[in-house]
């Protein structure tokens, strides 16, 4: 049994030592899964440090705890689908979020029982805690639900929502100064939590699908938040400092979401975007060009004489489960002495990063994918461009026309390639509900269809060359 | 580093305050510093990564079920735990299972049969 504190506290510094190295080393995919190793072992230190920490009991509720958490987790993690990662995200936030909230409403249950004994810094820290944890909680499920589907992923929205929210947020802040005031009663606490959990709810509802990679990631800022303000709580450095790290990459990847759509956060979480942009669409294709429809035959020859070939991948290849047939696709040209990239917007898939992980999952080495601002420059000595399932980030409005929802949206520069084929399932438009004039260029060409089945056909096509 | 807290007097709380938010401070600077450093291409693992890391919550969880001495403690710090150990155990196994995919492209070029 550890009781020096001196020893706890330098254990509990390994532990946060490890939590940084871990997040240096996935500066590079070549080190990045030793990284996770490193900070795997400070979690085993931190967990073990606790366990031999002096009048640690309850060793018959801790066991069962620890064993049925053990399994969810591992069984969740092996089973998920990589396409399911978002989801997954969202549910760990969720629960992390929603442990730092318990462990608040414990603690304050402990050192109040009788009126007036919390001290100013720990009811604080256990009001924030509260909130924050179950804000991120309620918030969390609700992202979840919608990005599987199980709940419909369109905003919902009602008049008076923002009014709602507001007076629903204030009334819990009310109880958490009552709380911090002094006030009697666990009910303040447990109410305070419940109001939260309703602000989770209400926060997230009225966001689109199509905006969960920014919802996502400030919950994960949320999470993290609260898991500090625990350890202040528990006068706990290294959930402090591990609190914070997670809060600060969820703040940043917030901000570099909102970035990489052009909108402020805050557009994004009061904005409904889908209900305000859905069919501003302003009809330009009444000025005489029309799409030009072509065949895989076609576009096999042009692939196979080219000499440099960009694929751009949109969710859309996700959707279809076309990653797979995509590597075959490029292997085969690479055979045939093209050179094949992947170029990646930062909002390809659901999530940060998605779209890299997608086809690290269909054997892409790491090497091939290209983020936007390395492969902008190498558009113009491009032979061919095949955008496969993408829309919005290709659309060139987002640099030329003020009016358009888009302008001022960082996007790949595919209309400056030699010739451009879009593979698209029709001529709807993307989810901001816009029309793209790269259709129209006369560069351009369109394969219609399943991207799945289209890339099939042009795996055909281009063996038969 | 609890029982220093709790023992000191109003005095020494301060104390210990004022070294916990300079501890805070600098892990913000910190943490935004190492952020900024991983590539967009790692940034689906890094959230997950982050994910397992806020699982240290499960250290409260531990604080809070092993020294629980009435129910309501135990049913909170039980639920608390069972969320904090998925969240550590399932965070760190989907990231390694992700980091284990991205791979460099192989030296020799193998000819493998295309299936699928």
């Amino acid at each position: 049994m550890i009781s020096d504190s001196n020893v706890i506290g330098l254990l509990y510094l390994a532990t946060i030592v490890c939590f940084v190295l871990a997040l240096r080393f996935l500066s590079s995919p070549r080190h990045a899964r030793r990284g996770n190793w490193v900070g795997g072992a400070g979690m085993l230190i931190a967990i073990v440090t606790t366990l031999l920490l002096d009048g640690m009991g309850n060793w018959t509720l801790i066991v069962p705890a620890g064993v049925v958490g053990s399994v969810v987790g591992v069984v969740g993690a092996r089973k998920v689908k990589m396409t399911a990662m978002p989801q997954m995200v969202a549910l760990f936030n969720g629960v992390g979020g929603g442990a730092a909230a318990l462990i608040a409403l414990a603690e304050f249950h402990r050192i109040a029982p009788e009126p007036g004994r919390v001290g100013g810094t720990e009811a604080v820290s256990i009001v924030l805690s509260a909130l924050i944890g179950s804000i991120s909680f309620a918030g969390s499920l609700v992202a979840f639900a919608k990005l599987q589907e199980l709940i419909h992923g369109r905003p919902i929205v009602f008049s008076g929502q923002h009014v709602v929210n507001a007076a629903i947020l204030a009334a819990a802040a009310a109880l958490g100064i009552a709380a911090i005031a002094g006030a009697q009663g666990q009910w303040v606490v447990v109410a305070l939590i419940l109001l939260a959990l309703l602000f989770g709810v209400l926060f997230v509802l009225p966001i689109g699908g199509a905006d969960m990679p920014v919802v996502i990631s400030l919950l994960n800022a949320f999470t993290g938040l609260a898991a500090s303000a625990t350890g202040f709580v528990l006068s706990n450095t290294v959930l402090i400092v591990a609190g914070m790290l997670v809060g600060a990459s969820g703040t940043l990847l917030t901000l570099l979401m909102g970035k990489a759509m052009n909108r402020s956060v805050a557009n994004v979480l009061f904005g409904a975007f889908g209900q305000v942009q859905a069919g501003t669409g302003t009809a330009r294709t009444d000025d005489g060009r029309t799409v030009r429809a072509t065949t895989p035959e076609d576009v096999a020859v042009q692939l196979s004489f080219a000499r440099k070939v960009i694929i751009v991948p949109g969710y859309g290849l996700a959707v279809a489960q076309a990653q797979h047939d995509v590597r075959q696709l490029a292997e085969l040209l690479e055979q045939k002495g093209v050179e094949v990239a992947y170029a990646i917007h930062p909002v390809a898939g659901r999530m940060p990063g998605h779209m890299n992980v997608l086809l690290a999952e269909a054997n892409v080495p790491y090497d091939q994918l290209k983020e936007m601002e390395e492969i902008n420059p190498e558009f113009p000595q491009t032979d061919v461009a095949l955008v496969i399932g993408a829309n919005d980030v290709v659309n060139p409005a987002a640099r030329s026309d003020p009016g358009s929802p888009i302008y001022g949206m960082p996007i790949l520069d595919v209309d400056k390639a030699r010739s451009v084929v879009v593979m698209k399932r029709s001529m709807a438009p993307g989810f901001a509900g816009i029309d793209n004039e790269l259709f129209l260029e006369p560069q351009t060409t369109m394969l219609f269809g399943n991207a799945k089945d289209s890339v099939v056909k042009l795996i055909a096509a281009v063996k038969a060359t | 580093m609890r029982d220093a807290a709790d023992g000191a007097g109003t005095g020494m709380t301060h104390v210990a305050l004022v070294v916990e938010l300079t501890i805070l401070a600098l892990a913000i600077f910190l943490g935004f510093e190492v952020i900024s450093k991983v590539p967009t291409m790692l940034h689906t693992p890094l959230m997950s990564g982050t994910n397992f890391i806020h699982g240290i919550v499960i250290v409260g969880a531990l604080l809070v079920l092993g020294t629980a001495d009435d129910t309501l403690l135990e049913v909170v710090g039980f639920v608390a735990l069972l969320l904090a150990t998925a969240n550590v155990v399932g965070g760190w196994f989907v990231t390694d299972r992700m980091l284990e995919m991205f791979k460099r492209r192989p030296e020799p070029r193998k000819d493998e049969a295309p299936k699928q």
